[in-house]
């Protein structure tokens, strides 16, 4: 019987032969990310289970980005909660202005393809971009981690989706999760793992797998699946081992559902205020007045998300009535996309470049909005309050899309 | 088996953890400070007006977006003693069960209670409301063992020969 990608990542962590769905297993974990607003939890659920030592100081990474920097009085106090921790145990992976936990967890070379990692933030899923089975955990489940280097997982039924075929000009990856998702619904793939495949998928790049397996939770998933190839391998620096290339849906493998799609089919959409799976295409909302735009984030903070907006802004100016806030995923990021002279076309073009890290996509940095205000955004949830109050209209859309909007002022596609 | 009734709030499809708990109050100290905000974005009146021994009754994909296991304890120390929904997110699943709160998966209650009403429950059998019994599963093995051990902090400790039973 033919295995899916996370059984087999699954099945080779726990040295059996194969698993099913359904199997509850102990796996040992590869990796685990612990973020700046749960670190004071963490360490009292650890302290509390009276644990002397962690597992394995080296599988840990503790990463500040949602606090960073601080915007209010009490936020620093994470940073001496986390630090004290640092200190005591010796951990030596620690970011402490380096930009969004997913990004860098990849692009610091912490997840490879084949690991088991866990995360104390619902977006852990991003890593199944290389390969890898993440997902995202509370605070106490984490704390037994750091003490017992294990956790125990049911192994989940796989959802295939299947995408063959050339995007359309304007259509990035993030159309096509938002289209899956309003598919599937915003629990029609709970407690289910996506796994990603076909020739559409396989000329993607690392990044816009990245945004696909982000969102991958909107959907209720508990991880998302992506065959790891040479792009993976040149993204995570290694050369891939026969186990990492043999990481692919086995043609036998029993899956639960399999969608497909033809990749011209996929237009510009958006998820409407304020349901992730509430998608309408964009010529549908076109005219409707807008007053913010948000480009960043995990999802869709990366160099080539910056660049394709940079591409609609050149030589154009956003609406005056219309605040453009441009966040960079990571540091790195931030430098490239000034080498490469993206940030200062978007800065020509009238954006506010903020400094990496989550910024406005959890509500708490410069970008709050009120009260019958609308903005595009390209981060991952629009839910009720999650940018200001709970009237504010939160649209999602790719970062291409949201450029054109701050130009006309209103929603439109990128042309 | 454990028997209990209780008064029943009514809350809809896909309650997010950011409704729950919104991201402004998560660094915040304490539970007892973010308690006052639960479910504030869509219904800011509520958390003042539960009382300990209510039940939430709710409709598909209760608890789904943040990972934040304050979402759980907020509703825990809210005081409700369960959850009735058709369905609930992956990882407020396992928070919640971490943390001692009771979920409680039933597909057809939801459509028929009224808010305000009382239901009576018997744990891995049955609610009754209004005469009416809805039968309800009772949870797997392992998590009835967390649950048993008192949560996942006591069964740690247990484990780190902190206490003798739990």
């Amino acid at each position: 019987m033919g295995q899916t990608i996370v059984e087999k990542i699954i099945s080779h962590n726990i040295g059996a032969q194969s698993v099913k769905p359904g199997d509850i297993v102990t796996v040992n974990v590869d990796r685990v990310m612990l973020d700046d607003i749960m670190i004071p939890f963490i360490v009292d659920k650890f302290n509390e289970m009276g644990f002397a030592d962690i597992w394995d100081p080296d599988k840990v990474v503790l990463i500040y980005d949602h606090l960073v920097p601080a915007s209010q009085q009490d936020d620093t106090r994470h940073y001496k909660v986390g630090d004290a921790f640092v200190e005591k145990y010796q951990l030596k992976n620690i970011h402490r202005s380096d930009g969004i936990c997913h990004q860098l967890m990849t692009e610091a070379g912490y997840v490879k393809p084949g690991h088991v990692v866990f995360g104390t933030d619902s977006h852990t899923t991003t890593y199944g971009c290389v390969g890898a089975f993440s997902t995202g955990i509370g605070y106490t489940e984490m704390a037994a981690i750091l003490g017992t280097g294990t956790l125990w997982v049911k192994v989940p039924e796989t959802i295939r989706v299947e995408i063959n075929g050339e995007l359309p000009d304007g259509v990035m990856s993030k159309d096509i999760i938002l289209r899956l998702i309003g598919d599937l619904g915003a629990d029609g793939a709970t407690y289910r793992a996506l796994e990603f495949c076909g020739t559409t998928v396989e000329h993607m790049s690392v990044s816009s797998r990245m945004t696909m397996a982000n969102m991958a939770i909107e959907a209720g998933a508990k991880c998302a699946m992506f065959t790891p190839d040479e792009k993976t391998a040149q993204y995570c620096e290694i050369e891939l081992n026969d186990f990492q290339k043999g990481l692919t849906g086995d043609p036998d493998a029993e899956y639960v559902r399999v969608l497909k799609y033809r990749a011209e089919d996929f237009v510009p959409v958006m998820a409407c205020p304020s349901q992730v799976d509430k998608i309408r295409n964009v010529s549908e909302l076109e005219g409707t007045v807008i007053d913010q735009v948000f480009i960043g984030s995990c999802t869709n903070g990366r160099l080539e998300d910056l660049q394709a907006a940079a591409k609609v802004l050149e030589g154009r100016h956003v609406a005056p009535f219309v605040k453009l806030i441009v966040t960079p995923a990571s540091r790195r990021v931030y430098e490239d996309a000034i080498a490469c002279g993206a940030i200062r076309t978007l800065v020509e073009a009238g954006a506010i470049v903020t400094h990496p890290g989550c910024g406005l996509c959890c509500g708490r940095t410069g970008g709050i909005l009120s009260d019958g205000e609308r903005v595009v955004a390209t981060n991952n949830r629009n839910f009720l309050g999650r940018m200001g109050t709970s009237k504010v209209e939160i649209y999602l859309a790719s970062p291409a899309t949201a450029a054109a909007c701050a130009i006309a002022g209103t929603i439109t596609a990128a042309r | 088996m454990e028997q209990f009734t209780g008064r029943v709030w009514v809350l809809g499809d896909d309650i997010d953890t950011d409704i729950i708990i919104p991201t402004e109050y998560l660094a915040l100290k304490t539970i007892e400070d973010m308690k006052q905000y639960g479910f504030s974005p869509l219904r800011p009146e509520l958390a003042g007006q539960i009382r300990e021994g209510d039940i939430i009754v709710a409709g598909k994909n209760f608890g789904c977006g943040s990972s934040r296991e304050q979402a759980p304890e907020v509703i825990k120390a809210l005081g409700i003693k369960c959850i009735f929904a058709k369905s609930f997110a992956r990882i407020f699943f396992r928070n919640s069960i971490n943390n001692g709160l009771l979920l409680i998966e039933q597909p057809d209650l939801y459509d028929d209670i009224k808010e305000g009403d009382r239901i009576s429950v018997t744990l891995g059998q049955e609610v009754v409301y209004q005469g009416r019994k809805y039968p309800i599963a009772s949870l797997p093995d392992n998590l009835l063992e967390i649950i048993n051990a008192g949560g996942l902090v006591k069964a740690m400790r247990k484990r780190n020969g902190l206490d003798e039973r739990p």
